[in-house]
């Protein structure tokens, strides 16, 4: 099937079969690899994407429902690399492994996008279907406050550099 | 203090980089290793060039880190060392990642919590000896005595006159000069430390916040091909007979390869490759394929068969003793001994780290190239070399960022596959397992039985402790017989604590894969052991606390002349007293429902001790509300926010452990396969405050990747026995009918 989507603001023409996860069109066909492979059944949310502005699981949205869409990947949150979570997420060295952490802060970024100063309910909601096998939960949630500009309790960090 | 010695053999040398600029390697003697007990230390590995530093013309300093990074932190922290003393501003580090040459490079593993022993002094000394050349090619071009020069921001200044010079524009000089020795090579004052001890953000966390290719999975070849891996459900059989011809017909697909494979389930198992233009395609085709697999020896063993022949086991005499100390009989029936008997139970369990297994390959002209995530590179080269008969010296592999490691990258399994599939097609393959794969086929932390029984006298101490462990392996065979990682040392506290000790095992047949998970072997019995000192510290009267101080209370017995752990009770206490200290333990108020649990352990050479404040409602559903982790891991942490990172991290898989995993052998095969099944713990379930505190003690620095998970799941444990009064011996506690609140 043969197709078109826009990719961080760029038309893409792609041609795969019907059925093929976005997951995989974005890797294997537009070489995005941002976008990561973690379970396949929507378990983990290390495939998150956003399509016209949604937080979705890419490995369970087909390439046909992606058609005409616009989808914004890790790649495409911020031109610079620079959006407030991304900032934040090195401000205060979120990462162990990483290899979730594309998934979690586009999970975040679409949270930050409907709910600006969000509650700690509102993140358990947005951000409970992304695992983190390495725990940095406790990181992830004052991160998010932080991008958001909110000042909380302080998570014990130690505040990282570069 | 006791200081880690640098060899004498161990010195630097230096060469001029082609078109400008200096590399400094390293020769250092693999660590004399203080830890190591006894004979089986073994003969000191070859002598080999272990740390590189280039500093080019225009003075950019460029580390190469050898270990392969898992999520631990390490190409981050090593680097640090180096930095400290060589006097180059953080920011301008460059780090890369050296590929496998251990020619060159010494060990290139990531196991054991080792990397920090092993290269605290060696590596601030290679710092020091290359800043002390350069402050020397800096006097000798000035004509002034070095004593009038120092080094700072990888620049060397002449007090007096005020001239600089950079390391850059030394390094011609430098290069033709001989390096000091490294064992006199003087160390700053930790005091002095501007980097080591900071709080430093990971090296390549700006790549994977904005989704460059960072991991082994992202890397791709022109030409590519990818691989899929189907495999027996019951580990180890081979293939009777597959529809190949059918499967090749799908579209995409370019090969359908049976796969002979070995007998060792840590090598290359027997399967069918699918390989095709794209994964989903080969993925797709896979769905069709239909292997009849020739019968197996252990198709019919399960996880219920292997607690009903332990229950059996614990009734018999065991198979051999692992420690004896006094006459625990003779003890336990002493008058007014209190006795207490438990049978504990923990399941297999799978790493599960989030980036499946992957490996890319490409053979030509009878060389194999290799892109992997990998915790031994040098083991998964030495697979590929036997099982496809290439020699070493013509398989080159590129360490990969690993997704995770836990240990189940200690195993190259998905690595003798890629080159199996590339050493067939000669075009780059990279083979990507699903999590289905992953999960069914890992090297799972093996299960285990201890049936315990001990006694407490009148005055609360505990004058018995016998344990019937009953784990896998051949009994035959003796100790070396245990199934990998299956088993304990004979030291293993409260060994040398109780005056009649009595442990000795019984190892049941085992047919399924296993290997080392995150603190290894402690990961479990600590759960067992720290849960069982509570029930002792109830029947005693005791504070759970002060029970364990007392339990520890001076030296204990000698260690054994051989197979010793290192364990001192002294700094056990110093952890519990301290986490006592911190999380107000005793001192406060609970509400109803919510108590304290503690628990503390010795792991590789770490001691930590946890507290968990915990609550559970009437349903049985639990909150962690707060853990409190102390830990002793030396005179320096070497980079606080990995090392506060690693002890939350710890903290949330303690509870997976405890609540969620368990893996079920049935049939030979196994029962989970995804996430839904085999739940890590969720955001909304990790506790919102982890407090991670490190004592600094007068002792050399040790890793800290490990040993911070094991007291945390009898801290929880503990708590939830403490509110619900009963007591649940067996994990995981959801089949008990808890979950999270």
């Amino acid at each position: 099937m043969a197709f078109t989507l826009t990719v961080n603001g760029k038309p893409a023409s792609v041609d795969v079969p019907a059925d093929m996860p976005l997951l995989w069109v974005l890797r294997d066909v537009l070489s995005l690899k941002g976008t990561k492979f973690g379970c396949g059944i929507g378990q983990c949310g290390a495939c998150t994407v956003h399509v016209n502005g949604r937080a979705v699981r890419s490995c369970q949205t087909m390439a046909s429902a992606a058609a005409n869409a616009q989808v914004t990947t890790i790649e495409g949150l911020s031109p610079t690399g620079t959006h407030p979570l991304q900032v934040a997420w090195q401000d205060l060295d979120v990462p162990q492994c990483g290899y979730c952490q594309a998934g979690q802060i586009m999970s975040a970024a679409a949270l930050l996008a409907s709910t600006p100063k969000p509650a700690d309910a509102d993140i358990d909601r947005a951000m409970n279907g992304n695992l983190c096998r390495c725990g940095t939960y406790l990181r992830i949630r004052e991160a998010i406050h932080r991008a958001a500009g909110q000042v909380t309790r302080p998570v014990q960090t130690a505040q990282a550099q570069r | 203090m006791q200081t880690l010695t640098m060899n004498r053999r161990s010195f630097l040398r230096f060469s001029a980089l082609t078109g400008g600029g200096l590399i400094a390697a390293a020769y250092l003697d693999p660590i004399a290793d203080v830890f190591a007990q006894g004979p089986q230390a073994g003969p000191a590995p070859a002598f080999v060039a272990n740390a590189f530093i280039k500093v080019s013309p225009d003075n950019v300093v460029t580390i190469i880190s050898k270990n392969p990074e898992i999520g631990q932190g390490i190409k981050t922290a090593l680097p640090m060392l180096i930095a400290e003393e060589l006097e180059v501003p953080w920011d301008a580090i460059k780090i890369e990642q050296a590929d496998l040459d251990q020619s060159k490079y010494g060990q290139q593993n990531a196991g054991g919590s080792t990397a920090t022993p092993n290269n605290y002094d060696p590596l601030r000394k290679v710092g020091a000896a290359l800043r002390l050349t350069f402050i020397k090619a800096a006097a000798e071009t000035w004509g002034v005595p070095e004593s009038e020069c120092a080094a700072a921001n990888a620049r060397v200044a002449h007090r007096g006159s005020n001239r600089t010079l950079t390391y850059g524009q030394l390094t011609a000089k430098a290069a033709a000069m001989t390096p000091p020795a490294l064992d006199s090579v003087p160390l700053k004052p930790q005091s002095d430390f501007k980097i080591v001890g900071q709080a430093k953000g990971g090296y390549d966390n700006r790549r994977i916040v904005t989704g460059q290719p960072t991991f082994g999975i992202d890397f791709t070849l022109p030409g590519m091909l990818y691989a899929v891996y189907e495999k027996s459900p019951v580990f180890g059989a081979k293939v009777q007979s597959a529809n190949v011809a059918e499967v090749k017909a799908f579209p995409g697909v370019r090969h359908v390869l049976v796969v002979e494979g070995t007998t060792d389930t840590r090598g290359l198992m027997p399967g069918v490759a699918i390989v095709a233009d794209s994964w989903w395609q080969a993925k797709t085709a896979r769905e069709k394929l239909q292997v009849t697999w020739a019968s197996h020896p252990t198709s019919e063993q399960s996880s219920e068969g292997f607690a009903a022949r332990a229950q059996q086991i614990s009734t018999q005499k065991p198979g051999f003793p692992l420690r004896v100390d006094g006459n625990v009989d003779q003890a336990l029936t002493a008058p007014g001994v209190k006795i207490v008997e438990a049978a504990y139970a923990y399941p297999f369990i799978s790493h599960s780290p989030l980036e499946p297994q992957n490996c890319t390959a490409h053979y030509q002209n009878g060389k194999m190239e290799i892109w992997a995530p990998t915790q031994t590179p040098q083991q998964g080269k030495q697979l590929v070399s036997s099982v496809l008969n290439i020699p070493m010296d013509n398989i080159t592999l590129h360490i990969q960022r690993a997704g995770g490691g836990f240990g189940r990258r200690l195993t190259n399994d998905y690595m003798g596959e890629a080159c199996a599939i590339a050493k067939e097609i000669g075009v780059p393959v990279k083979v990507l397992w699903t999590r289905e794969d992953d999960m069914r086929h890992d090297h799972y932390r093996p299960g285990g039985f201890h049936f315990l029984k001990a006694g407490v006298d009148a005055s609360g101490k505990v004058v018995a402790w016998r344990n019937h462990f009953v784990s896998y392996g051949e009994n035959e065979k003796g100790i070396p017989g245990f199934a990998n990682s299956a088993n304990i040392n004979g030291v293993e506290f409260p060994a040398r604590f109780v005056p009649n000790f009595d442990f000795q095992t019984t190892l049941m047949p085992l047919g399924v894969p296993t290997g080392a998970l995150r603190a290894p072997r402690s990961n479990a019995f600590s759960w067992v052991f720290q849960s069982f000192i509570d029930e002792l510290a109830e029947a005693a009267g005791k504070d759970p606390l002060q029970f364990r101080l007392d339990m520890l209370a001076g030296e204990g017995m000698p260690e054994p002349a051989q197979g010793g752990d290192g364990f001192r009770s002294d700094r056990a206490r110093a952890v519990l007293q301290a986490v006592r200290e911190r999380s107000g333990w005793g001192t406060r108020q609970l509400p109803k429902g919510t108590a304290l649990g503690v628990a503390f352990q010795y792991a590789h050479r770490g001691y930590f001790a946890n507290v968990a404040e915990v609550s559970v409602d009437d349903q049985n559903r639990v909150r962690v509300r707060k853990v409190w982790v102390v830990g002793d891991i030396g005179s320096q942490i070497v980079n606080p926010s990995s090392a506060i990172n690693q002890g939350q991290g710890a903290v949330v898989e303690g509870m997976s452990h405890l609540m969620n995993w368990e893996i079920t052998i049935q049939g030979g095969r196994v029962v989970q396969s995804n996430f839904n099944q085999y739940q890590p713990t969720r955001l909304v379930q990790a506790p919102p405050e982890v407090d991670v505190f490190f004592l600094k003690t007068n002792n050399p620095p040790t890793g800290l990747g490990e040993p911070a998970l094991p007291p945390t799941i009898p801290a929880i444990a503990n708590a939830i026995a403490k509110i619900t009064g009963k007591r649940f011996r067996s994990l995981p506690i959801a089949k008990h009918g808890f979950r999270w609140a």
